[in-house]
């Protein structure tokens, strides 16, 4: 710490003169002072490098780490439907210059699937509850029952993952495939786009309870978002719109949302972003079945991510290392994915951002 | 707004769908509030009927036993990330807010770092726990241990953390600082005493909902922190730490009762921990507003 202060001193003032830099080092409390400009800015530079370090490491142990499987599981991957660890007893083969144990054929198709579909889902259920929710909030209720409402919205993101996925499996799931998928089921016609929601139930482990579940999660993100976005539109254009004579639907549809349009946009992603890479949740009411994709909305299946935790285990136990580089091809696939969406956000916030109403000072 | 579209509009199609419209936005509210209160009481319902204190007190022995490692080991993870994550987060949105040069354009400054922040933010948390696993774990022979955990959990949480600081930090009004500096204040003195002091009920607000973030993680603890029935110790490498999440993970599914009622202990622990850190960030919200401006 001494040496930092001391070494800072000069640069932290060039036009100090001789004079007044002996006149300074008289003071000892001056002398502090001019200094500790210099050491905010230099620890808060070096922390402000530390997500950037972070993320280059990750990234790299994910390349070096998936580097073998990638070369032996080739571009099929991502389309493979198979999830064959293959034996660990007989000797390992070598493969492209890459040990792996005999009949080991990983592909990614079924997990990467289930992730877009669990997340597909859950976007199709948060968006309108949010936007919705978000609406009372702001503009229905008196505010001594909104405030405490949408206090209750934002802890709702605060409740850890692991719990909503207890509730999930034990309470919701049974739930739905007790009362609320066989109505569904049984009463959708056979024709060729709802045929999907026809078939067996199951248990109430699967894709549907899956995504309703992670719509859930993402519903706190989206709604407390949109909430301050609209609190942030100005009074005078909905007045002026009322004054035209539209109803309130109308002004929310012509001028409120159109109005934080972008910013609703990039929370929904925020939220795609974080039903994407859920992991305990899924990983306990997906079913974790790995190998297929679910015939119907309501099968058991996996996601990327889930698989990742579940199946860490025993990759372990692979003697040549390819399972836990597969895993780690797996966790690639997923980071790409996550990152692609978290720049998409970014570009189509910052493209039309000349239609949000400022937001605070800075 | 609605006293002034007091009246219902004259048309039918219009009128539809303006009640249609209200009618959709308090069912969506429901669908949020329902299945939160359920979840909730859900959660009491399971643990507090077989509910005892000597949970508290003891560590988990056979089948049954209490928590004592694992509520005393996510205190010790709670620390720890507050220690690592809030020195780096806080200081890189000071950096953020205050520091870093605007480009000549006039855009803020940090383009580069502001977006690997916010890659960060949106990383999957099981793919940042398998790094720290085959890096710290495995890589560098640290086992299951207290520092990887920690460092895998501080990555995760630091970008919100420097996100939260450099929005409170936003909001301390340009006043204070042309005060400060019409006083003759340098500008780090100036930062430290009034604009960070002012600051400080947000910046402590964005602290506590990343620890609360921090506490309810599984997924990337499950690799890094490893599990054992023991007490945590003072080593931060070679030596597992229990956490609460892992009980709830683990044991809901276990076929004796005895284990299963850990599990709903151990998420009732955890839902009383979370809330009580996202009341007492809410309490100190209504602070922030002493300061701000253009808040409402």
């Amino acid at each position: 710490m001494g040496d930092e202060t001391a070494s800072h001193v000069a640069t932290s003032s060039p036009a100090a003169t001789p004079t007044r830099r002996a006149f300074r080092a008289r003071r000892v409390g001056a002398f502090v002072r001019g200094s500790e400009e210099g050491l905010w800015r230099w620890s808060a530079r070096v922390a402000s490098l530390v997500p950037l370090a972070g993320l280059a490491f990750v990234l790299t142990v994910l390349i070096v780490k998936a580097w073998p499987a990638i070369k032996v599981n080739g571009p099929g991957f991502l389309t493979r439907t198979d999830w064959v660890p293959g034996s660990t007893y007989a000797n390992p083969v070598v493969t492209n210059g890459v040990a792996h144990p005999v009949g080991s054929s990983y592909g990614a198709w079924p997990l990467i699937a289930g992730t877009l579909q669990t997340s597909v889902i859950a976007l199709i259920v948060a968006l309108p509850i949010s936007i919705g929710t978000a609406f009372a909030l702001t503009e229905r209720l008196p505010s001594w029952l909104a405030k405490p409402l949408s206090f209750f919205v934002e802890i709702l993101a605060g409740i850890p993952s692991v719990i909503i996925g207890l509730w999930g499996v034990l309470t919701l799931g049974p739930f739905l495939a007790a009362h609320v998928y066989p109505l569904v089921a049984n009463h959708v016609p056979n024709v060729p786009v709802l045929r999907y929601f026809r078939g067996p139930t199951g248990y109430g482990e699967g894709l549907l309870t899956s995504g309703l579940v992670l719509g859930l999660m993402i519903v706190p993100i989206i709604a407390s978002t949109t909430r301050d976005l609209f609190l942030q539109v100005p009074p005078l254009p909905k007045e002026g719109a009322e004054a035209l004579g539209m109803t309130e639907a109308e002004v929310a549809r012509r001028v409120t949302i159109p109005w934080v349009r972008s910013g609703i946009i990039g929370a929904t992603v925020l939220g795609l972003g974080r039903a994407l890479g859920e992991t305990i949740a899924v990983a306990m009411i997906s079913g974790s079945v790995l190998g297929t994709i679910s015939p119907n909305i309501f099968g058991t299946m996996t996601t990327v991510a889930a698989t990742i935790v579940s199946q860490l285990d025993s990759a372990a136990t692979d003697g040549t290392g390819f399972a836990i580089a597969t895993l780690a091809e797996a966790g690639l696939v997923l980071a790409v994915i996550s990152v692609i969406v978290n720049v998409a956000a970014r570009v189509i916030v910052t493209n039309s951002s000349r239609h949000v109403a400022p937001v605070g000072r800075g | 707004m609605a006293h002034v579209t007091g009246a219902y509009p004259p048309t039918r199609g219009r009128r539809v769908r303006e009640v249609a419209f209200r009618t959709l936005s308090a069912v969506a509210l429901l669908f949020v509030i329902g299945p939160s209160i359920w979840l909730i009481t859900d959660v009491v319902v399971r643990a507090v009927p077989h509910w005892r204190w000597d949970v508290l007190t003891t560590v988990p022995l056979g089948t049954g036993g209490g928590l004592e490692n694992a509520v005393l080991g996510t205190l010790v993870i709670m620390v720890g990330v507050l220690v690592i994550a809030g020195t780096v987060g806080v200081l890189s949105g000071i950096h953020f807010a205050e520091l870093a040069r605007p480009r000549r354009s006039g855009r803020a400054g940090g383009a580069a770092l502001r977006t690997a922040t916010e890659v960060l933010s949106g990383f999957p948390s099981i793919v940042l726990g398998y790094v720290g696993y085959v890096a710290l774990c495995v890589g560098l022979h640290w086992g299951f241990s207290l520092l990887p955990a920690l460092i895998v959990l501080s990555l995760m949480v630091t970008p919100y953390i420097a996100k939260s600081t450099e929005s409170a930090l936003r909001q301390v009004p340009t006043s204070y600082r042309e005060g400060a500096d019409a006083l003759g204040m340098s500008t780090g003195y100036a930062l430290r005493k009034v604009v960070i002091r002012s600051a400080l009920p947000g910046i402590v607000t964005g602290l506590l909902i990343a620890l609360a973030i921090a506490v309810g993680e599984t997924a990337p603890l499950l690799y890094t922190a490893g599990i054992t029935n023991t007490l945590p110790s003072a080593s931060l490498i070679h030596q597992p730490i229990a956490y609460l999440t892992y009980y709830v993970w683990t044991d809901y599914n276990q076929p004796i009762k005895s284990t299963q009622y850990l599990s709903f202990d151990a998420a009732l622990i955890l839902v009383v921990l979370v809330l009580v850190l996202l009341v007492v960030s809410r309490l100190l919200v209504n602070r922030t507003q002493r300061h701000a401006e253009g808040w409402r």
